[in-house]
């Protein structure tokens, strides 16, 4: 039986634009945060792991540590699309599980503003010769010609699969749904964007991939967030006011997809991110129905829909009733994104993976201010990467 | 040298143009890019198989903002070809929520991609209402 393993500290910048801080400034913002929000300091973390896609360079973490400390410590620089936050935060809980270290500090970070649509880079020279190139022999680039590779569109149909499958999922629902987290938002003094917009603000602005307007899509910008791990006979050691801050990590699940049929040609980001709650769950020893808020990956307003069901916050198919009863607003039985989500509180890739950690700690802490979720005692965050990478973390206020 | 050549290597210009997929010899997965192995069971055997030219709509989305040289607005669709799931444009139907629906029958068709400098014209595919 491993040790338990806990949040000792943790943070996040304000996500929005940082004009005079580049990434490492980001990081280290976070990282020095989560040391004092710790009550550590840099000579007392045994491993670090660091994750930053746009950042331009295989060894990010160690330029944080050229800013905060070289120690000599492990540096694990990791990748996983949009859940490098949550695989970074998992290295470090790994490290820990395995003895190898008693206390890890998790990075992110992005400096992503004006990055416009996310997609792949099309490296394709188009030539005055057709020539098959890639995997599919392809003579041009397929993107367009063949189906879409933009996000907003893969999650689109991500979405209007899901109303196939079950109906009742239109473009207004899906639009409540980004209704609801800009809504969450204007709590949240650290989120990229914080206005309030209607419904028809929201159905009527640009359209990118139908159903999703722009203000349904995530929110490109720059931020960082910042964990410190530790174990449980480490934690023991500490103060009582840092035990009493201190979260419980009840359960750190990482998954890929596995092979579906159809999933090579649309993304399933539905079956790992099943496969990763269900572990979840049982590593924790709960159920959904004791989540008192959640924190998912709501990249387009099309998947936050499809997560209620793969996260089982709802019966199997129910995704759209259990929406419209209002389920998951701040007042709702399972409140969702009260931070605002990646919609409206942004999404600086690498950081996101910690920073809804950071949400429900937050909570979990009773330090959530304006936003609090009164007497929340359980929370779960989820990331999906597309290629795929699912992270589930369960988090529990200490018991102290 | 052909004068018409296909987009991607799993479509068939004949008279009956039509997509073929590597069908893994020991389970049956379907794949339509150069295999190395098969991502279900393992297995490295595969045979060619034919797709059916027909298909209902899973889904699809309308995008209307795209990275550049990209022309929109299009209907990318999911197309269930007879159990296999199938990636291309909805093509001969007006961009618009109200002209497309998820479950409409489907039918492969062939699109005019474009001529290269030595008079080749490279030929890809879409799917239109049946």
């Amino acid at each position: 039986m491993t040790q338990d393993v806990w949040i000792l500290g943790i943070s996040m910048t304000k996500f929005g634009k940082h004009r005079d801080k580049d990434s490492v400034d980001l990081a280290s913002e976070a990282a020095l945060a989560a040391f004092g929000d710790a009550g550590v300091g840099i000579n007392d973390i045994d491993v670090l792991a660091a994750g930053s896609l746009m950042a331009g360079t295989s060894a990010f973490g160690q330029q944080l540590q050229k800013q905060i400390g070289q120690t000599g410590i492990p540096v694990y620089n990791v990748a996983n699309a949009c859940a490098t936050g949550a695989t970074a935060l998992r290295t470090v809980i790994m490290a820990i599980k395995a003895g190898e270290a008693d206390l890890g500090l998790a990075v992110g970070v992005e400096k992503l503003s004006g990055a416009g649509l996310l997609g792949p880079v099309n490296r394709r020279k188009e030539s005055d010769t057709w020539a098959p190139d890639g995997r599919f022999g392809a003579l041009a680039t397929l993107d367009g010609r063949v189906g879409t590779d933009s996000m907003p569109g893969v999650f689109a149909q991500i979405g209007l699969e899901y109303g196939h499958r079950y109906g009742g999922a239109d473009f207004e629902l899906f639009a409540r749904i980004s209704e609801k987290n800009h809504a969450h938002s204007t709590l949240n003094p650290l989120a990229a964007y914080s206005k309030r917009f209607t419904l028809e603000e929201i159905m009527n602005d640009v359209m990118i991939a139908y159903p999703n307007t722009r203000p349904m899509c995530s929110a490109n910008c720059d931020g960082a967030a910042a964990a410190v791990v530790v174990s449980d006979s480490k934690l023991r050691t500490l103060s009582l006011e840092q035990r009493r801050r201190a979260v419980k990590i009840s359960a750190s699940v990482l998954t890929s997809d596995p092979w579906r049929e159809g999933c090579q040609v649309l993304p399933d980001v539905n079956t790992l991110t099943r496969q990763a709650a269900t572990r979840a769950y049982e590593q924790a020893g709960i159920g959904p129905e004791d989540l008192d808020l959640v924190e998912l990956h709501d990249c387009f307003a099309t998947a936050e829909l499809v997560h209620y069901d793969n996260l089982m916050l709802c019966p199997e198919g129910g995704a759209v009733d259990f929406f419209n009863s209002g389920a998951t607003w701040r007042d709702g039985k399972t409140p969702v994104n009260v931070s605002g989500g990646l919609e409206s509180k942004g999404h600086p890739i690498a950081a996101t993976g910690i920073a809804n950690v950071w949400e429900i700690c937050h909570h979990l802490r009773g330090e959530a201010g304006d936003r609090q979720i009164e007497g929340a005692r359980v929370g779960l965050a989820h990331v999906i990467g597309l290629g795929s990478a699912c992270g589930v973390h369960v988090l529990e206020k200490a018991a102290a | 040298m052909a004068d018409r050549v296909p987009l991607v290597d799993y479509l068939v210009l004949s008279d009956d143009p039509h997509l073929v997929a590597h069908e893994c010899e020991r389970c049956g997965a379907r794949f339509f890019d150069r295999r190395n192995a098969c991502a279900s069971c393992g297995a490295t055997n595969f045979h060619q198989v034919d797709i059916p030219r027909k298909g209902t709509l899973l889904t699809y989305t309308i995008v209307s903002t795209a990275g550049p040289g990209i022309q929109v607005p299009f209907v990318a669709a999911v197309v269930d070809c007879g159990g296999t799931t199938v990636r291309g444009n909805l093509v001969n139907v007006q961009p618009d929520p109200g002209q497309v629906r998820t479950g409409m029958e489907v039918r492969l068709t062939t699109v005019s991609v474009g001529t290269d400098g030595a008079g080749v014209e490279a030929v890809g595919y879409g799917f239109e209402p049946a």
